[in-house]
């Protein structure tokens, strides 16, 4: 350990280097945590423009403006581009920039494979992005990559078979970083049982991403077999079972969609008590929440297959397993009221976007316990409802909570003010948009229209076109957000923000305690009081 | 605040608008014309109704302590935390919630499960993208896809105005006949990808998969037309293979049969007659309407990449037995028609590809050479 403080202790006041360079170098948690969140944000506008081509084409009956592979191709692009290039890249960025300042660290743990795993997302995100020109098109398979279907992919497979390679080393390497730094890092005094939530969610969410991304790779990887190398894991013919894909699929899948939303909860309990001026009501509760969470995503892979033709036995396993997600579920989002309770609460952007988050996230709950009962699903499965519930959880949750987190945190990283004028304008579209979005949704399924079609029945038409207006209002009202990050980096208001920028907020968390903006190596000598408010 | 009010007002009173005007389309899950669907549809009406309660229970304090405990309204922070006996109580609670609700799930789970004792067998094969029903006791079979009025609606650039036809993208050709009051069991497998059975007025969907076979059952109450899709994406036209199921009463049901007969034994018939070429390029037309131009394009000129062109096809131009022998197996992605089509079809679309599309070989095939070849193949497939 000595020996790397030592090799640390050369560096220390170098700043940035000149130029572009820096970028591409730079081994520094900002530079890169900035790198993450601009990337995302890009990806969030090009997966963005993808969903505007399929609301566009859903806005009435009749095939309009694509053809129907194209359509298809659009929906698995949509959902590759978001997951793996805006929403767990933003995740990553926010880890980067604030786990070294939260525990009081000066820099990850790993530098060099930082700036490393940043770059190879970049590399996969291309090459994906790159198959929508070849021949055959991008996949269209949706982002679940069932076989035998995504064996009919052209030329586009092999490529995007090895950017899901890149992709996963990358998230591994994110994880492994991260893991590493909270284990090592952490400055005297911060126990695990004081580190704020989000460093909390971020560990587990590390853990789970180690565990699932090699089962990815592993899956693909057969798929990239049994299309070019002549075996049958997933070919009934050669003695595989292409349901097999789909249990490994899900076992990664599951607990992937946790990677998403586990820090987003790590960041409402941090945003909640700050702005309702009250401790976290119950921190090690939800800490245990978060394991328990995390515990369960991994045994409960098969309600995504409930209509695959399972086993009684296995049906009800799966159909009990999922519904006991929904009590720690339960105690998290009692937490978040019982903290807003008897607060003294005002509502700038960052709290109005968490308060949001848990309305809506919680709303994405219920349906998903409705879900969950096994023979409703038989209903319920590969319909709208389900584009309603899963939207839900990731858009007004996961998204509306990235939101919160550049407008509550983007004061410190630039040391400007945003302008909360257009930040609640921001909001307040947002919030109606994308309810009139995706509440709709939820009728369409209900009344029988699957998910993954380009056309669909007359019937459906009033509540597809209230939904495609909804969603070229989230649309556009995202320019705004895009317009917030610019303004704010190149001055803001001109206001000057102090260290805290959000009263009391250094009694929460160490990063605060730090000048608005920080030096660029954060702690190089540990600090000596932590707080514990959020505690 | 109040302008939002106004939002959300204006949204609703534009669905109640919206409601009156087109009286087709509901909101809720349809409860369906079987014992299961109705116990589903039960199930989700009680699940619903908790959530709903929950949801009352928890928004409403939070926006009570949004409204009270405000800053600007001067209300200063309590900093009480972690109590156990709140904690206990909101973590047992949705326990006994949670076991309230596996029970009812947990006997419907059971009952649609059970395939016993049932009175009659249908298998339905996914095909990209029509369905294959097969009755197994009686014989009857045949193929099921999009009817021609809403196929021709959904071109791009169509023209028609998908509210004008009936059933837009939820008609087909041949419907699946059924008998009401009887406990028929369904078996489910693919010739090529994984399609998924729906029809929402049964209650359920079951996933056809190639290689496997999966079970379900039914039985319908009610005569009546229930419309249903495919429901797990399985390639182009995915949104464009419809599910019609009729269920009749026994004696119109035995109408039925009977006739199903009578058209089997006619088609076998035409395969002897004797047809002009402009006859067979007339039944070509139609037949490659709706058998090819899903992939090879309703103008022959295929998506490059995918599908390859008939027109100016170097196998469509070329020797017409290699043509017809591809056909018959099948490559790749290209199913083997030689059991798809009956022998007066195969030969119509042999000579329409030949003989339009914009070629011009100018030669024809009977109906009788096809069906001969037919034979030959399924007799090697005996022999495997």
């Amino acid at each position: 350990m000595s020996a790397v403080v030592a090799e640390h202790d050369d560096h220390h006041d170098h700043g940035p280097a000149k130029g572009l360079l820096r970028w591409v170098i730079t081994t520094n948690h900002k530079d890169i945590g900035t790198l993450y969140l601009l990337f995302a944000l890009a990806m969030f506008f090009v997966g963005g423009a993808m969903a505007m081509v399929i609301r566009a084409e859903l806005f009435e009956p009749g095939m309009q403006f694509v053809n129907p592979q194209f359509f298809n191709s659009m929906t698995t692009m949509h959902a590759l581009v978001m997951v793996f290039g805006a929403v767990m890249p933003a995740f990553v960025g926010l880890a980067n920039w604030m786990i070294p300042m939260m525990i009081g660290a000066p820099d990850m743990a790993l530098p060099r494979m930082n700036n490393m795993s940043f770059w190879l997302l970049v590399a996969g995100v291309l090459l994906l992005a790159s198959t929508l020109f070849m021949e055959g098109g991008a996949p269209a398979s949706g982002w679940t990559l069932y076989p035998p279907l995504v064996l009919q992919t052209g030329n586009a497979l092999p490529f995007a078979i090895f950017s899901v390679h890149l992709l996963g080393i990358s998230s591994i390497m994110g994880a492994i970083n991260i893991v590493a730094t909270i284990f090592n890092m952490r400055a005297p005094g911060m126990t695990l049982m004081k580190m704020p939530m989000f460093v909390w969610t971020w560990l587990i969410t590390g853990f789970l991403l180690i565990a699932i991304m090699p089962v990815f790779a592993g899956a693909v990887t057969m798929l990239l077999t049994d299309k070019f190398f002549g075996t049958s894991f997933f070919d009934a013919a050669g003695g595989g079972d292409p349901v097999l894909y789909q249990h490994i699929f899900w076992f990664f899948g599951h607990p992937e969609v946790y990677v998403m939303i586990l820090p987003t909860f790590g960041v409402a309990s941090t945003i909640i008590p700050v702005f309702a001026r009250k401790p976290l009501f119950g921190y090690s509760s939800m800490v245990y929440a978060t394991a328990a969470i995390a515990f369960l995503s991994f045994i409960v892979w098969a309600h995504h297959m409930f209509t695959v033709g399972m086993p009684i036995a296995g049906e009800l396993y799966f159909m009990y397993a999922t519904m006991l997600i929904a009590i720690p579920t339960g105690v998290k989002v009692f937490n978040w009221t019982a903290t807003m309770w008897k607060g003294s609460m005002t509502f700038e952007t960052p709290m109005l976007f968490s308060i949001a988050f848990v309305v809506l996230f919680t709303m994405g709950g219920f349906t998903g316990l409705m879900m969950a009962v096994a023979p409703v699903d038989f209903q319920y499965h590969d319909t709208y409802f389900i584009v309603a519930h899963f939207h839900y959880t990731l858009v007004p949750a996961s998204v509306f909570i990235l939101m919160a987190a550049g407008y509550f945190w983007l004061p410190k990283w630039t040391g400007h003010m945003y302008d909360e004028r257009i930040g609640r304008l921001h909001f307040w579209l947002s919030v109606v948009s994308v309810n009139i979005l995706f509440f709709p949704q939820h009728f369409l399924g209900l009344a029988g229209m699957p998910r993954r079609i380009p056309d669909y029945a007359v019937q459906f038409a009033d509540w597809n076109m209230i939904s495609s207006i909804g969603g070229f209002i989230f649309g556009a009202s995202q320019l705004l957000f895009l317009y917030v990050v610019i303004h704010t980096i190149r001055g803001g208001t001109g206001e000057k923000v102090t260290a805290e920028v959000w009263e009391d907020a250094a009694k929460h968390s160490l990063e605060w305690t730090l000048p608005s903006p920080p030096p660029y190596h954060s702690f190089t000598t540990p600090p000596t009081v932590i707080p514990t408010e959020h505690i | 605040m109040k302008k939002t009010k106004q939002l959300f007002a204006g949204l609703i009173l534009m669905a109640l608008g919206l409601g009156t005007a087109q009286a087709d389309y509901t909101l809720n899950l349809m409860k369906g014309v079987t014992k299961v669907s109705n116990d589903i549809y039960d199930l989700h009406m009680l699940i619903l109704w908790i959530c709903v309660l929950i949801g009352i229970g928890v928004f409403g304090t939070m926006f009570y302590s949004i409204y009270h405990h405000r800053k600007s309204r001067g209300h200063k922070a309590a900093q009480f935390h972690e109590n156990t006996t709140v904690e206990i109580i909101w973590t047992i609670i949705p326990t006994l919630i949670l076991i309230g609700m596996a029970i009812p799930a947990t006997k419907a789970m059971i009952e649609l499960d059970d395939v016993q004792d049932s009175e009659m067998s249908i298998k339905v094969t996914g095909h990209q993208w029509k369905w294959e029903y097969e009755y197994l006791d009686n014989g009857i079979h045949f193929f099921s896809s999009l009817d021609e009025a809403s196929n021709k609606a959904r071109q791009i650039g169509s023209g028609i105005d998908p509210r004008s036809v009936p059933h837009y993208l939820l008609n087909v050709d041949k419907p699946l006949v059924i008998p009401t009051k009887k406990k028929i069991r369904f078996v489910f497998t693919a010739a090529d990808v994984i399609h998924s059975w729906w029809v929402p007025d049964l209650g359920w969907k079951k996933d056809t998969n190639p290689g496997f076979i999966n079970e379900s059952w039914t039985s319908v109450d009610k005569p009546g037309t229930y419309r249903g899709q495919c429901t797990e994406l399985c390639g182009k036209d995915h949104g464009f293979m419809p599910i019609v199921v009729i269920a009749m009463d026994e004696p119109d049901y035995n109408v039925w049969v009977e006739q199903q007969k009578t058209i089997a034994e006619a088609e076998a018939g035409s395969a002897d007659k004797q047809w002009s070429t402009e006859e067979l390029v007339a039944k070509g037309k139609s037949v490659y309407e709706t058998s090819c131009s899903s992939c090879h394009m309703a103008d022959g000129a295929g998506l490059p990449g995918t599908f390859p062109a008939i027109t100016a096809s170097p196998v469509v131009t070329g020797d017409m037995n290699a043509q017809v022998k591809l056909m018959l197996d099948g490559k790749g992605m290209m199913p083997a028609f030689g059991k798809m089509l009956s022998a007066a079809d195969f030969a119509a679309v042999v000579t329409y590809t030949r003989n339009g599309l914009g070629n011009s070989v100018g030669d024809s095939i009977q109906p009788s050479a096809i069906q001969a070849l037919q034979s030959a193949t399924s007799a090697a497939d005996k022999n495997e």
